[in-house]
């Protein structure tokens, strides 16, 4: 005889999910699949892959590496001086003020993008700003060889400003994970201090370290508001492109050429982001 | 792995470790390891003997006093300068690491050449009941085979001293029984000098040659497990070490009387008076008549033998340890007599 199947009950602890799935289906999911079917079609409605190939024309290949440039060197140096922090971060006490503090204080100032950080160094390092000023008062011209600022070089700065507090908080819950025994283990079995980071502790945050790295390259690459204040003119990185590619109809001509562009960053942050996961899955692993 | 290991003299010299904060960790330790001894230091908890522990192994720095290894003082040497092997109480695999290379890890800072490395670590995996489980990592391993291969990452090396930091608390009953069983086997085969920190004073009992007991950074009284037992030196190693009742008395010339029976004194220097007495349940018997009775409370099935509490006219709750054949039930009354020494006893006016 066999056993009666055993009815599942349905969990009504998942209907609290409902709206927050209802608001992304209709502001993420819907508005992400029309900008990207947008991508191959024309003007009147026709089905076109002239947008798609589009991608692959100079201009558009070069904002993307331009992109590609800003993202990688604001995560390569937000990753570097961010796990700096987490290290300075771990010889203080974990309760304790200073670590409590800098913990709160990157949560905020990793959201701290677009407009207001773009004012902030246009007060401060801007044409006018006050220690452009000074420093020209002083004999030093941080403009001497053109205004940087608003140029794509002149984004390093400010979203290294939001990257680094970014690497703070994704970064050192993995530092703290590192458990005081691995580094007794590493002594009492013969090791030095160099040997314990460079073949326990090093390999153990690896994973983290990249996975955060390529999260500060998503944030970086997705970035829009800050660079949209700043530079006004151009389209000099991919989120730029595509809003020249909505609102002008002059400098390409094509406004469905934004679905399409929109489809290439998609591309990118799919990949990624599966590479982010892939990472942090081995991560959880190692620190269960 | 061949038993090419020996054993090595640990001397710790009036050791104080002090933290700052309240009465020291470890106030004055002293403790002498013979080579390939095996030696428990039991005690609650906070009494010290991780401390002590850890200072043997330079994880902590003593404020003063000595640690020699083998008469060589160690007691500034840098902790992977001083040639032991030590097990923690949480795992400590390596996780990046599969089991193999986490055995192999002390020989590969000793650059001993990949062919013996290999070698030596199967041979240590297969010592601790762990061959072919070398490619595994520590999430792929139970607790008690992840305290196997730690045992074997410590072994490997063919250090002079074992330090186990509780490694079997973390693990269920079967289990540590097993391993705790094992670690002796492969100490006793290997002569590898021991220090194994442990609250449980069963394990304490079962595994060591000689017991520290501990109490407030202290050394409280060191012995055979069985010396311990019935000669416990002081009433706080009386009741630490087994189950003990506590009675009243009072000593004069000699003896403790005990409920108008006389009991030999394991210490006879005691001071007339009244006293607490500690005797082992084992050490009473229910018999069919005699001059103290007391009824029956409860009784419970231990296995081997049963143990029933009886509560004493003066509401005294006594525990009795007797044969399983032998059936008691709650409201029965029964008579008793005490046919062992008491192990300690305690003057009331000095608790």
């Amino acid at each position: 005889m066999t056993a009666p199947a055993r009815r599942r009950r349905p969990n009504l602890a998942v209907l609290g999910l409902t709206p927050f799935a209802l608001y992304v289906l209709l502001f993420l999911a819907v508005p992400t699949v029309l900008a990207v079917t947008t991508g191959f079609f024309d003007k009147k409605g026709g089905f076109t892959l002239d947008n798609v190939s589009a991608l692959f024309t100079p201009q558009v290949l070069s904002t993307f590496l331009s992109s590609f440039w800003v993202s990688g060197v604001t995560a390569v140096v937000g990753a570097v001086v961010g796990a700096l922090v987490c290290y300075a971060l771990l010889g203080t006490r974990p309760e304790g003020a200073l670590r409590q503090s800098i913990n709160s204080a990157s949560s905020v100032l990793a959201q701290f993008g677009g407009v207001m950080l773009a004012f902030a160094f246009i007060a401060t390092i801007g044409v006018q700003g006050i220690i452009t000023v000074t420093l020209k008062n002083l004999g030093v011209d941080l403009y001497a060889d053109g205004v940087w600022l608003y140029q794509v070089p002149g984004l390093l700065l400010p979203y290294l400003y939001f990257q680094v507090p970014l690497m703070v908080i994704t970064f050192l819950p993995a530092l703290e994970g590192l458990k005081p025994q691995w580094a007794e283990a590493n002594a009492t079995l013969g090791g030095s201090r160099l040997t314990f980071w460079v073949r326990v502790a090093g390999p153990i945050l690896a994973p983290s370290f990249f996975g955060s790295l390529l999260l500060l390259f998503a944030n970086a690459f997705s970035s829009y508001a800050t660079a949209a204040a700043l530079i006004s003119q151009g389209s000099q990185i991919v989120p730029l492109q595509i809003r020249s590619a909505l609102i002008s109809e002059t400098v390409l001509g094509r406004s469905n050429l934004a679905g399409a562009l929109a489809l290439g960053m998609i591309v990118v942050m799919v990949v990624v982001m599966f590479g982010y996961s892939l990472l942090q899955s081995k991560t959880a692993r190692w620190q269960r | 792995m061949d038993a090419t290991s020996r054993g090595a003299t640990v001397e710790l010299t009036e050791v104080v470790k002090n933290y700052g904060t309240g009465a020291p960790a470890l106030d004055t330790l002293s403790l002498h390891a013979r080579p390939g001894e095996f030696v428990a230091l039991l005690g609650p908890s906070g009494c010290g003997k991780t401390t002590a522990l850890r200072t043997v192994a330079g994880l902590e720095a003593v404020t003063s006093g000595s640690i020699s290894i083998d008469g060589r003082d160690v007691t500034d040497q840098p902790t992977n300068k001083r040639d032991l092997g030590m097990v923690f109480q949480s795992y400590s695999l390596f996780p990046h690491l599969d089991a193999q290379a986490n055995v192999e890890f002390g020989l590969r800072m000793r650059r001993v050449p990949a062919g013996e490395r290999r070698e030596r670590a199967l041979g240590a995996l297969e010592m601790v009941g762990l061959g072919g489980f070398g490619s595994r990592f520590a999430h792929q391993l139970s607790g008690g085979q992840q305290q196997r291969v730690a045992l074997a990452r410590a072994l490997v090396t063919r250090p002079r001293v074992l330090l186990l930091d509780e490694p079997l608390s973390a693990l269920d009953a079967k289990v540590r029984v097993q391993l705790r069983e094992e670690i002796r086997r492969i100490q006793t085969e290997l002569g590898i000098t021991t220090l194994f920190v442990t609250h449980d004073q069963e394990e304490a009992l079962a595994v060591a040659d000689r017991v520290a007991v501990m109490r407030a950074g202290r050394i409280e009284q060191i012995g055979t497990p069985e010396a311990l037992y019935t000669q416990p030196q002081t009433p706080f190693v009386a009741e630490f070490i087994g189950l003990s009742n506590r009675l009243p008395g009072t000593v004069r010339g000699g003896f403790v009387e005990v409920y108008g029976v006389e009991l030999p004194l394991l210490d006879p220097t005691v001071a007339p008076g009244p006293v607490t007495v500690a005797l082992r349940p084992e050490d009473v018997e229910i018999v069919s008549e005699g001059a103290l009775a007391g009824v029956v409370v409860s009784t419970s099935f231990l296995g081997s033998l049963r143990r029933s509490t009886v509560r004493l006219p003066d509401d005294t709750l006594l525990a009795v340890q007797h044969a399983v054949g032998l059936r008691t039930a709650p409201g029965e009354r029964v008579a008793l007599r005490f046919t062992g020494a008491c192990v300690s006893v305690k003057h009331e006016e000095n608790p």
